[in-house]
């Protein structure tokens, strides 16, 4: 049912307030329908109808309002919400924030054109994910493993190494018992800079990645509420390369946080009533929209694994973006500024990280029926020896039991030995055998959460030489 | 019918000018697609509704159509094992309907009209009935019988009674004359979300739900018809323990709402409980389970809704006779939900932008849990117990500040054992259940006669370790005298040993209170002998090292519900280690513990 008068111009704007403009005289206009804006230079910028009263209407503008006047702006609505064309060889390309290729290369010719808003999964259609993927990181293959269809999402500070990280889990990442199946990967660029960006394409590149990888570029020289849609065309694409195409992708998001703070400007200048810090009551929501779109769906082939980079303001965990990311995400990997100064890399700080469906994914026939004690003990005993470091610098080493010296000095070969693994790939029967050698080191009676059968298989061995 | 005609729109709220009467809180269906919504606001030029639907696309122009009539669930059997969205659409239904994803304008009936029930009538042509009478019965499970009750406000006398058989749910079962006329009672019936469902009274509570948890049936119990809350920072293991509650506690039904969460913890859900077994029916635990699922991308109307539309279920079976448990996950997203709404109506905020009327809500929804004597006298109770996600963990938050104040179990959810990887991660000191001196009695026939003192002496023992702790990071552990030594160790194998509990773990996800008494009953023992041994010149960091002692911090996952006895054998191993560490002693204490029991 196509308005004809939806293709006229209208030239009614009333008033351009920061990344909105208001428009009179529509008539049958749509809620979060698409909108052209024709700048008095004849380029075109994307927008979206976002609120509705009688004939006025607001629009947030994607692609900034500069250079736009009362008088010689036009718009154009469209009847549709935003959509992506999506087709076949979308891999190896690169893209702008809004989904246009930038590489020179030919359009992508459009199967299919998607809401980049997707639609919620039903959740009796959804698989529960538990295919484990090794990693190769230690710190998350042994203690928050990773599986096919989860959210990840990497909480790191300015100036640590998350794409280093990110970009290492892109390379080795691979299901155990297998070499074929490899992930294709979604980059999705939120106002980083263009050295982040080019370097992460580079590594890829490097590896021989390139024609795996998609990259949809919002650098931090681009407008600020085009950042809005970069995560959904990215997940949009990326849905079409697992749920059409069948494939395993992984999409990286970074950084989150110049997302929510193109969220928060643009709420802003809605005059919403902000909650914490100024960032709108619905950002739980608006992350959920975007985080949500990983999973699997039942009866098809392909999965989408997340893994968002939130950056942490001033490293605070409690700041409302990875504070809410936090609640939506199935778990965290948490970067330390301590391990990295260092020089530990990755420097994962195990304790506050977490993978809520590693359980789904190790134990007996995934990865290894002591798994989880394992996982459990290493945990116990790190935790441990965190909180006699903490008393040992006050009441010195001397104040403590044998016991306690020796979670200690465990606790700072874990760094050396276990975490640190600059960017060499270990498999997870190398992790294993590691983290046992570490955990025989203790006495028995530190070791509550392994069973006398786990210790004579695993520990004892480890004990008495080679 | 009354009709509006759309001129605002804001997200998942509409203005309309209206023709004809409205009324607050009724359903309406927006355009041909006839997405559903409620009026929220009513003026005299304009009716306010919110969506519980995805709304774009709609434009000014649409027609509003009214219903006359609240917005309600239907309620009747094949409610058990399905899940629902936030108003009560059947999500296995819709999916067979409409694919993978959740589109707009679905329309699916909320219960089965195709199944037949088979029916057993009870009641006798003539009899005068009222409210709550039990008219007959169907066998929806094995273990639950769905009874068809004469709805709440119909008075008569029975005309006609339809004969035993199999019929649909929306078939007439009896005909009642009653002083308005003739009214025909089916299975199934119809009833507002917002509206409490009545019952007789309200009556104490007595009898704790027992979750199979240790740290809470035996320190922070929760009552049959109480109101619980548990907040936590994320990553603190809410979800889970609500999951291990909504498995093992021993309710006839669960209502498990997943109230703003995640999509893979619902499909987790959806896939694990048809698996697993009641442990004390056998019984398969889905088929007490009733799942609603409005995952947080789902609509933000539909989540603000769900929690009511779960909890009219809830008192919906409790009505029946049965003991209810509601499982909330979590209710900060049902406030927040409330939040973007008021916002959307630019209402003036209260604290952290929150509604004032968000106290209000709260204590209306906690409210309705309670034990009652139900219209046709039946006994039941429904408890709720609601998760809270605190920002940033703090809990001074309006949401947890709140909910404390409606509820009488808090149990606190604490990061710094959920990073260790201990749970269930409960702040033992930070925790309180005043329904303790309510289900004392239950659990003094069942735990024993001395469980209250244990209890008691549990933790006073927490708040000693707490203390000393503090000592020890001025002056260090080695700084104490044994004495105090010994109550740190006495802790740590308390906390290792008794509260520690792995919901992953076959043999301790569930503890029958019996093993909850044998093992708080064995670390009891534990604690006097090696008081003793410290007074007689033992160092009590040397107690750690005995393998028994580790034995000790590990026989929840040990020792299993169906082995009991095997304590005795542990008994006795402690015991020996400890005879060995000071001979002389041998026998005292042995005989003490023989007197206790």
């Amino acid at each position: 049912m196509i308005n004809p008068q939806h293709y006229l111009f209208h030239t009614g704007l009333t008033s351009i307030q920061g990344p909105l403009i208001f428009v009179r005289n529509t008539q049958g206009v749509g809620l979060y329908e698409r909108v052209e804006v024709l700048t008095a230079r004849g380029d075109v910028r994307l927008g979206r109808v976002v609120f509705i009263a009688d004939d006025k209407v607001i629009v947030e503008v994607f692609q900034g309002t500069e250079g736009l006047s009362l008088g010689e702006a036009r718009v154009k609505f469209l009847s549709e919400p935003i959509l992506l064309h999506v087709g076949p060889a979308m891999l190896g390309r690169v893209y702008n924030g809004v989904g246009v290729p930038t590489d020179g290369g030919p359009a992508i010719v459009a199967a299919q054109r998607l809401r980049i808003d997707g639609s919620a999964i039903n959740p009796v259609r959804r698989d529960v994910p538990r295919e484990f993927i090794e990693t190769g990181v230690s710190a998350i293959d042994a203690m928050n493993s990773l599986v096919r269809g989860q959210k990840l999402p990497i909480f790191s500070g300015s100036g640590l190494s998350h794409d280093r990280l990110a970009s290492n889990i892109a390379r080795f990442s691979r299901l155990r018992g297998k070499q074929a199946e490899e992930f294709a990967v979604v980059f999705a660029a939120i106002g980083v800079t263009f050295d982040t960006a080019e370097h992460f394409r580079r590594e890829m590149d490097e590896y021989g990645a390139m024609q795996r990888i998609a990259l949809y570029l919002n650098l931090a020289s681009d407008p600020s509420s085009e950042r809005l849609l970069t995560p959904r065309v990215a997940l949009t694409a990326a849905e079409y390369l697992a749920h059409e195409e069948g494939r395993h992708v992984l999409v990286i998001l970074t950084d989150m946080t110049n997302y929510c703070e193109a969220l928060r400007e643009v709420s802003s200048s809605h005059g919403e009533i902000p909650s914490r810090k100024g960032y709108p009551g619905y950002m739980y929501s608006d992350l959920a929209s975007i985080y949500e779109r990983a999973g699997r769906i039942a009866g098809r082939p392909g999965s989408i694994t997340q893994m968002p980079i939130v950056s942490m303001p001033n490293d605070d965990i409690t700041h409302p973006i990875p504070d809410l990311s936090g609640y939506i995400t199935e778990g965290q990997i948490v970067l330390d500024r301590d391990l990295d100064r260092r020089g530990i890399f990755p420097p994962i700080k195990l304790l506050p990280c977490l993978s809520r469906l590693m359980n789904h994914g190790i134990g007996k026939n995934m990865t290894h029926v002591d798994h989880p004690a394992f996982a459990q003990q290493l945990y116990s005993s790190y935790a441990q020896a965190h909180h006699l470091r903490l008393l040992s610098s006050v009441v010195g080493e001397e104040g403590l039991s044998a016991v306690d010296r020796q979670l200690l000095r465990f606790g700072a070969r874990m760094d050396d030995v276990f975490i640190r693994q600059d960017d060499h790939r270990r498999t997870l029967e190398e992790t294993f055998d590691l983290g046992w050698t570490l955990l025989a080191e203790l006495p028995d009676e530190a070791l509550v959460r392994l069973s006398d059968a786990q210790i004579a298989d695993h520990i004892k061995p480890r004990r008495h030489g080679p | 019918m009354s009709r509006a005609t759309i001129f605002w729109i804001n997200g998942p709220v509409l203005k309309a000018h209206p023709e004809g009467n409205f009324q607050m809180k009724e359903a309406v269906f927006i355009g041909e697609d006839r997405l559903v919504a409620e009026v929220i606001r009513l003026d005299v030029d304009a009716i306010t509704v919110q969506v519980f639907e995805d709304t774009t696309g709609l434009t000014p122009g649409m027609v509003i159509e009214g219903s006359g009539l609240p917005l309600a669930v239907e309620l009747g059997p094949g409610m058990l094992g399905a899940m629902f969205d936030g108003i009560q659409r059947p999500l296995r239904a819709v999916a067979s309907a409409y694919g993978d994803f959740i589109g707009t304008a679905v329309d699916v009936p909320s219960l089965d009209r195709e199944r037949q029930w088979r029916y057993q009538p009870i009641v006798e042509e003539g009899v005068e009935v009222s409210g709550g009478y039990c008219i007959g019965e169907i066998e929806e499970t094995p273990d639950l019988m769905h009874r068809v009750l004469v709805p709440p406000d119909v008075v008569g006398t029975v005309e006609w009674r339809a004969p035993e058989g199999s019929y649909r749910i929306d078939a007439p079962l009896v005909r009642v004359r009653s002083p308005q006329g003739v009214v025909e009672v089916a299975m199934l019936n119809r009833w507002p979300i917002r509206v409490p469902r009545p019952f007789r009274q309200r009556l104490a509570l007595e009898r704790p739900l027992l979750t199979g948890q240790r740290i809470i049936d035996t320190l922070y119990p929760i009552a049959k018809g109480g109101a619980s809350a548990m907040p936590g920072g994320f990553g603190t293991g809410k979800t889970v323990l609500q999951q291990t509650l909504a498995k093992w506690c021993d309710a006839d039904v669960i209502i498990y709402i997943g109230c703003g969460e995640r999509g893979n913890e619902m499909a987790g859900v959806l896939e694990e409980f048809p698996g697993l077994e009641d442990p004390r029916t056998g019984r398969m635990l889905m088929e007490r389970t009733v799942l609603i699922a409005n995952t947080s991308n789902m609509p933000v109307a539909a989540r603000e809704a769900c929690i009511y539309t779960g909890i009219t279920m809830g008192e919906y079976f409790r009505d029946q006779g049965y003991n209810v448990a509601l499982f909330a996950d979590s209710i900060s997203r049902w406030a927040e939900a409330l939040r973007e709404i008021s916002g959307r109506l630019e209402e003036l905020p209260a604290e952290e932008g929150y509604p004032a009327y968000l106290p209000s809500r709260l204590a209306e929804f906690f409210e309705r849990a309670g034990r009652t004597q139900g219209l046709a006298g039946e006994e039941a109770s429904l408890t709720v117990v609601g998760t809270v996600s605190p920002p940033g963990g703090d809990f001074s938050e309006p949401v947890t500040a709140h909910s404390r104040r409606y509820v009488k179990s808090f149990l606190a959810l604490d990061r710094e054992r959920a990073q260790a990887r201990f749970y269930p991660a409960i702040h033992p000191l930070q925790s309180y259940s005043e329904y303790v001196s309510s289900t004392a009695q239950w659990w003094q026939h069942h735990g024993g006669v001395r469980w209250a003192e244990r209890r008691e002496r549990t933790l006073e023992l927490l708040q000693e370790q707490a203390r000393l702790e503090k000592m020890v990071k001025i002056v260090g552990r080695d700084a104490l005298p044994p004495s105090q030594r010994l109550v740190l160790v006495c802790a740590e194998v308390t906390v290792e040993g008794l509260l520690r509990q792995s919901a992953f773990s076959e043999t301790d996800r569930y503890c029958s209170p019996e093993k909850q008494a044998a093992m708080l009953e064995l670390i009891d023992y534990f604690i006097q002998r090696a008081h003793a041994l410290v007074e007689a010149g033992v160092d009590p960091d040397t107690l750690l090292t005995l393998p028994v002692v580790r034995k000790l911090q590990r026989m929840g996952e040990d020792i299993g519900n169906d082995s009991l006895e095997d304590f005795d054998s542990l008994t006795r191993a402690l015991d020996d280690a400890l005879d060995a560490l000071a001979p002389s002693m041998k026998g005292q204490l042995g005989a003490a513990k023989a007197v206790g029991g």
